[in-house]
């Protein structure tokens, strides 16, 4: 089995009495998208921080590239090629579609202090930006504002953006949320393709979206890792049918 | 609706103009209140960076703006009185060079600016308004505690520093000296906001998460941010310390911090001459309305209210478009 990409090993964390990570361990290999799943308040979110970088577990050790990263911050973990998405669109507002997807290669130069030449003429800069564009189809919207954008356009951006960083590993957090059915059939195309520049770990509500795209999935109740295991699997185990599918899953 | 550069332009050649006519019919006062607008908008200039760029809300850039007046008062009272700044370990000599003064002047803004926003950016949102307010009342009352120069009488300067060159005493001369440091910075400024440090710095103001997940530290780009305001602010209180002749405390205060604040909203904030067109408003309000009534500020409160609730862009927002950045 080749080396994990990313991998969570024992992560606990805790809100006073609320357990909301409890033992978690997860792993990410290479070329597969890996999705979580889970109920409302089973600690999704909670553990997307830990390994994003902005919640510290209070034990365990989260890894990437095989390299501890536990102690490392947002910023740090992004330099080293995790490419997130967020829930609700992190963009910035008031700049043009391109602008956005600038600020993403830019971060990825590790060339924010320059304070003279124009930013919009850096052509490598531009360039990587526009690449990202194009291979989420948003390349004819550059000149936009982020503002008038549809929100499925600006789901897309929002990959697009994680793009320019030239992932190791994608981080998604509920990249379907709030999309239409066609909105959403485009989307796992993208990451469809997606999973052969950079593993995936995928959290979403979307199911016809999950079993279609995962290799794996991992299904997450109260804090716990309950099962993890191949589409068919997951599907057919009972412990996770009683604790999330429900029945018309199954079926 | 006009284009900004236009706008920015007409701007530009007014503020110039004006003094230069004054020049020309022997009207040595009005050439004082363009340099009192041009020095103004400098210090608001600064404060565009931080609170129009950066979203910082710095209620405390009075600090910067005193700390750039008590370097000139300093400097040049030492030399004034032949009394050297320094005796042991080594000699440092008060001077009334004005280049010399203006570095002095920004460093030690730039280092106080290091510090108070080092402390501050850990906040954030009224938290923020609060430490740099509180900051700015330190330095207030300090300066007026400080009995060496001058507590709360201020410090006097019996003549203008100088600059290689130029009599700074002739009014026409000191104007195109602040006239010409003030389109400097402007120039540096418009380059610095298209600059990758100004998209990072507006990608943090719009969004923290965002850019913190390319892997750009927005503490450290709006900390950088912050010092280079402080140290602009610093400049024109260099600056407004030799027109004036004069420092006091009152530079340190929070209505100080207040007025610049007021130069930028007028204006409109994150416009490169927002500054520029509020402080030139502000200085012809004060001066019309002084004549109309001694409680004039009540009719530039209602001014300022009329921006804020009927013209969110300042003066430059509700006549120009904003452009955007091209690629």
């Amino acid at each position: 089995m080749p080396n994990p990409v990313l991998a969570a090993e024992n992560l606990d964390k805790s809100f006073g009495a609320v357990v909301a990570s409890d033992k978690i361990s997860l792993e990410l290999r290479p070329g597969e998208i890996h999705a979580l799943i889970g109920p409302n308040g089973a600690g999704k979110s909670t553990l997307i921080k830990q390994i994003a970088g902005g919640l510290k577990p209070d034990r365990g050790t989260v890894e990437f590239l095989g390299r501890d990263v536990t102690g490392l911050t947002v910023v740090q973990r992004a330099r080293l090629g995790l490419g997130r998405t967020f829930q609700i669109s992190a963009l910035a507002m008031e700049m043009t579609v391109l602008e956005n997807a600038v600020l993403g290669a830019l971060g990825a130069s590790g060339k924010s202090f320059r304070f003279f030449r124009p930013v919009m003429t850096d052509q490598a800069l531009v360039d990587q930006a526009m690449a990202a564009l194009k291979e989420v189809d948003l390349d004819g919207e550059a000149g936009r504002l982020v503002a008038e954008l549809s929100h499925g356009q600006r789901r897309q951006l929002e990959v697009a953006v994680a793009l320019t960083l030239n992932p190791k590993a994608f981080l998604m957090d509920e990249p379907m949320a709030g999309m239409g059915t066609e909105g959403s059939k485009r989307l796992t195309g993208l990451l469809d393709r997606l999973r052969h520049q950079a593993p995936i770990l995928l959290i979403e509500h979307d199911m016809d979206a999950v079993f279609a795209l995962a290799d794996r999935i991992s299904v997450l109740v109260y804090g716990r890792v309950i099962a993890t295991g191949g589409v068919a699997e997951i599907r057919a185990n009972p412990e996770v049918q009683r604790a999330y599918l429900g029945e018309e899953a199954t079926s | 609706m006009i284009k900004e550069v236009h706008l920015n332009g007409i701007i530009a050649l007014g503020l110039l103009l004006v003094p230069l006519g004054a020049w020309w019919w022997d009207e040595p006062f009005t050439i004082t209140l363009a340099t009192k607008a041009a020095i103004l908008a400098l210090a608001g200039v600064g404060l565009n960076l931080a609170l129009g760029q950066g979203g910082m809300v710095s209620l405390g850039h009075a600090v910067f703006f005193g700390i750039g007046g008590y370097a000139m008062g300093i400097l040049a009272s030492h030399a004034q009185d032949f009394q050297p700044l320094l005796q042991a370990p080594f000699v440092i000599e008060g001077t009334k060079s004005m280049p010399v003064i203006w570095l002095t002047a920004m460093t030690a803004s730039a280092i106080a600016a290091l510090v108070i926003g080092g402390l501050s950016l850990r906040t954030s949102g009224v938290y923020f308004i609060m430490v740099t307010l509180a900051f700015g009342q330190m330095f207030y009352y300090f300066a007026i505690s400080w009995p060496a120069y001058g507590g709360e009488d201020g410090l006097s300067i019996y003549v203008r520093n100088s600059f290689p060159g130029l009599n700074t005493l002739d009014p026409i001369q000191f104007f195109a000296l602040c006239y010409g440091l003030l389109l400097l910075v402007l120039f540096f400024m418009s380059r610095l906001m298209a600059s990758p440090f100004g998209l990072a710095l507006n990608g943090a103001r719009q969004n923290q998460d965002r850019v913190e997940a390319v892997g750009i530290n927005s503490y450290r780009v709006k900390l950088a941010a912050f010092v280079i305001s402080g140290a602009v602010t610093g400049l024109a209180g260099a600056l407004f310390a030799d027109l004036n002749r004069f420092v006091s405390p009152t530079m340190f205060s929070w209505q100080t911090s207040g007025e610049i604040m007021i130069f930028v909203i007028l204006g409109g904030m994150a416009r490169l001459f927002g500054p520029v067109a509020g402080a030139v408003l502000f200085i012809l309000l004060e001066h019309a309305l002084e004549d109309l009534s001694d409680y004039w500020h009540i009719y530039l409160g209602l001014v300022l209210l009329g921006v804020v609730l009927f013209a969110k862009g300042g003066l430059i927002g509700s006549l120009a478009a904003r452009p955007a950045r091209h690629a």
